[in-house]
């Protein structure tokens, strides 16, 4: 009879695994922060240089070659839109901002590629592989984007570091699943195909799978891309520059027009660049070579 | 001289435990399903010869494993047990390398679906191979060309797949693999999915071209019509066991089990059984010499209506009727060659489905072999029987059936 109060009073033992979770972070710090810190000093010039690229030319000129990209790839209605768009900026004075912003998802977006790609590529080859990728890319999704910050401050500092590091970590897991999902969906009989004529798994990558799965892996592409705007403006809470400081320091100073502006200037780059890379998707090997074929 | 292949106790066991299930299979034989569960077998125990230029055909349901014996022929799919021979090289103890070399230069295959590439024209899907077999892009792009024209697709070169209809996209298929210049081709349920009539067509354009080429084809199929009409040799399986191998007459006239005649019942015999299989032996015929009393006298001895006559070398020249015979001999005639008419001559291997056409009138169609000399009879109700029950159909000397 004396056990069963035994029994309800008993609970699980507090888990440190925050403190564990500190030491690592802690221990990695010491022994490796010349490395994080070269890292970050890196990534600073390479935005920096970036958005200093962006701006180099007058304000109107950078506005033309942007409806001029748009005209190109989607038409001209999303040329006008870019147009308009992209003064509006300027009639914000957000033009400057949004620049660095920019460079900072292409930035973040291209190291996201980069890694995200050969790692879908590496879990649609192998099941073993795949079972691993899958629980840390619903890891990365999964945790709350400020939560990248902290770990990404204490090892990068304040500024351009932290902010691509967690943008990279934030935005890949779409990028790795979408193109092992686009490498695994190409016909089994296509990929036999290569193999009856004797091509090496390379080869049947590269010349087949790959571009089979490209609609796929570009909507992969497509989806770095708009997480990681989320992410950089995010990151202006950790004094990455762009549209997220100019956001951040509007939310703390309670400034609702400022605000406003920031957060319209936000969407503009947004549509832009979710329409841009999404043409870019329409660009598949089959597509291209539909055009090929329409002309001869 | 083109390759040859050899398979001997091949099995294929899908599932974990699949080394296990072979063992089990290999010491007790017996059922597929009581091996090890979990498992699955796909191939059991099969062996066969494929010879040097004839087209092996086999026929089985879907599930019945044919399409994974297939895979294992060029080494797509890893055999759980068992060897595959080409020529006389063991494929199955080939390396990851040494089996693309051989597919390379030995083997191609053409597929159910097509499978072919959406992203390249008509031209460079069929100089895949070429290409992979790492060939100056002028010569693949001629070789790929000519295979093109083989087939028929002279003009649709730089067409995507996608533009093309589904027989016009399976001839690209044969192309990529014809241009490839392998000895062997293996073809996987290759007109399965092509409508009846277009499906004929590709049939004959596949026979017209082996004519010229002569390969080594493994083809796939699980229409039993497609068999008997393509395969010099067919094997039926049946839960992943070969039931029976034999050219289309033998399987058509002697079903090794209920299975298979089961099977063939609904096959078109008279496309597939031939004069020699129906004919009955000559015992009717008399020499050009002899006297119209004694063509009468073989009629009377052999009770039929007509008797064919033959000269010196065996060969048929004529028949005599009974009532022409009986004319003869009161006018007194010595021979029968004043009584005899002209007589049609058929081929031994001839389908049925032609003789119809051929047994114009009451007399029987005499049967000769490829040096013209008579080897048989067919009567026209020899004929009907013969699209009938399969007991009726061989080797019936039945004068009952002369009239």
């Amino acid at each position: 009879m004396r056990a069963v109060p035994a029994v309800t009073d008993w609970e699980v033992p507090r888990i440190p695994l925050g403190e564990r979770f500190s030491e690592l972070v802690g221990w990695l710090q010491d022994n490796l922060g010349e490395f994080f810190d070269a890292i970050s000093e890196g990534l600073d010039s390479a935005v920096t240089s970036l958005a200093g690229l962006l701006t180099w030319a007058p304000t109107w000129v950078m506005i033309l070659v942007f409806a001029l990209l748009a005209l190109w790839l989607r038409g001209w209605k999303f040329g006008l839109a870019a147009l308009v768009g992209f003064a509006l900026l300027d009639g914000l004075d957000s033009f400057g901002s949004a620049m660095q912003t920019l460079s900072l998802v292409l930035l973040a977006g291209v190291v996201a590629v980069i890694v995200a790609v050969p790692l879908g590529v590496l879990g649609a080859r192998s099941d073993t592989a795949s079972r691993v990728i899958k629980p840390v890319m619903d890891f990365l999704q999964t945790v709350p984007q400020f939560i990248y910050l902290i770990p990404a401050v204490i090892f990068f500092g304040i500024g351009v570091g932290p902010g691509v590091v967690a943008t990279v970590m934030f935005a890949l897991a779409p990028g790795v699943r979408l193109t092992e999902l686009g490498i695994r969906q190409v016909d089994r009989e296509m990929v036999e195909a290569g193999e009856a004529f004797g091509s090496s798994p390379a080869r049947i990558l590269t010349g087949i799978q790959i571009p089979l799965a490209m609609p796929s892996i570009m909507a992969g592409v497509n989806q770095i891309i708009m997480l990681s705007l989320s992410m950089v403006v995010i990151a202006g809470m950790v004094g990455t520059p762009g549209l997220g400081a100019d956001v951040f320091e509007a939310t703390t100073r309670l400034q609702l027009g400022a605000g406003f502006e920031y957060g319209v200037s936000v969407v503009i780059l947004a549509i832009y660049l979710d329409r841009i890379t999404a043409s870019l998707s329409a660009k598949s090997a089959v597509s291209r070579a539909r055009r090929l074929a329409g002309a001869a | 001289m083109v390759s040859s292949i050899q398979v001997e106790d091949l099995y294929k066991v899908f599932g974990r435990r699949a080394d296990e299930a072979v063992s089990v299979l290999l010491r007790e034989g017996g059922s597929v399903d009581a091996a090890v569960p979990g498992t699955t077998a796909a191939v059991v125990d099969v062996s066969f010869d494929v010879r040097s230029g004839e087209i092996f055909v086999v026929m089985g349901l879907s599930g019945s494993g044919k399409s994974t014996l297939l895979r294992m022929l060029n080494g797509i799919l890893p055999v759980t047990h068992g060897r595959v021979y080409l020529d006389d090289v063991e494929l199955t103890a080939m390396s990851a390398r040494q089996i693309r070399d051989m597919r390379k230069r030995h083997m191609s295959m053409v597929f159910q679906h097509f499978a072919l590439f959406p992203h390249r024209t008509v031209l460079q899907n069929a100089a895949y191979g070429l290409q992979v077999q790492g060939k100056s892009k002028q010569e693949r792009l001629e070789r790929a060309q000519e295979s093109l024209s083989l087939v028929g697709l002279d003009g649709w070169e730089n067409r995507l797949p996608e533009q093309l209809s589904g027989g016009m996209q399976q001839r690209v298929g044969l192309a990529r693999a014809l241009a490839a210049d392998t000895d062997v081709l293996l073809m996987d349920e290759a007109f399965s999915a092509l409508d009846p009539l277009i499906r004929r067509e590709m049939q004959d354009q596949l026979l017209t071209l082996q004519q010229q080429l002569g390969k080594t084809i493994v083809f796939i199929t699980h229409d039993l019509n497609e068999a008997m009409r393509l395969g010099d040799r067919i094997a039926v399986m049946r839960r992943g066991r070969i039931v029976q191998i034999g050219t289309a007459e033998a399987i058509l006239t002697a079903p090794a089990d209920d299975y298979v005649s089961e099977f063939v019942r609904d096959v078109d015999r008279a496309r597939v059984l031939t004069a020699r299989s129906v004919m009955d032996k000559p015992l009717h015929a008399v020499p050009s010499s002899a006297s119209p009393e004694e063509a009468l006298r073989m009629m009377h001895h052999q009770h039929v209506p007509t008797v064919l006559v033959v000269d010196e070398k065996g060969a048929p020249v004529g028949a005599v009727r009974e009532p022409d015979a009986t004319e003869s001999v009161r006018q007194g005639h010595s021979t029968v060659a004043a009584a005899q008419r002209p007589v049609t001559r058929v081929q031994g291997d001839t389908a049925v489905s032609e003789l119809f056409s051929a047994a114009s009138g009451p007399a029987p169609l005499a049967v000769v072999d490829e040096r013209g000399v008579l080897i048989g009879v067919v009567h026209q109700s020899a004929l009907l029987a013969a699209l009938g029950e399969v007991e009726h159909a061989p080797d019936r000397a039945g004068p009952e059936e002369g009239r």
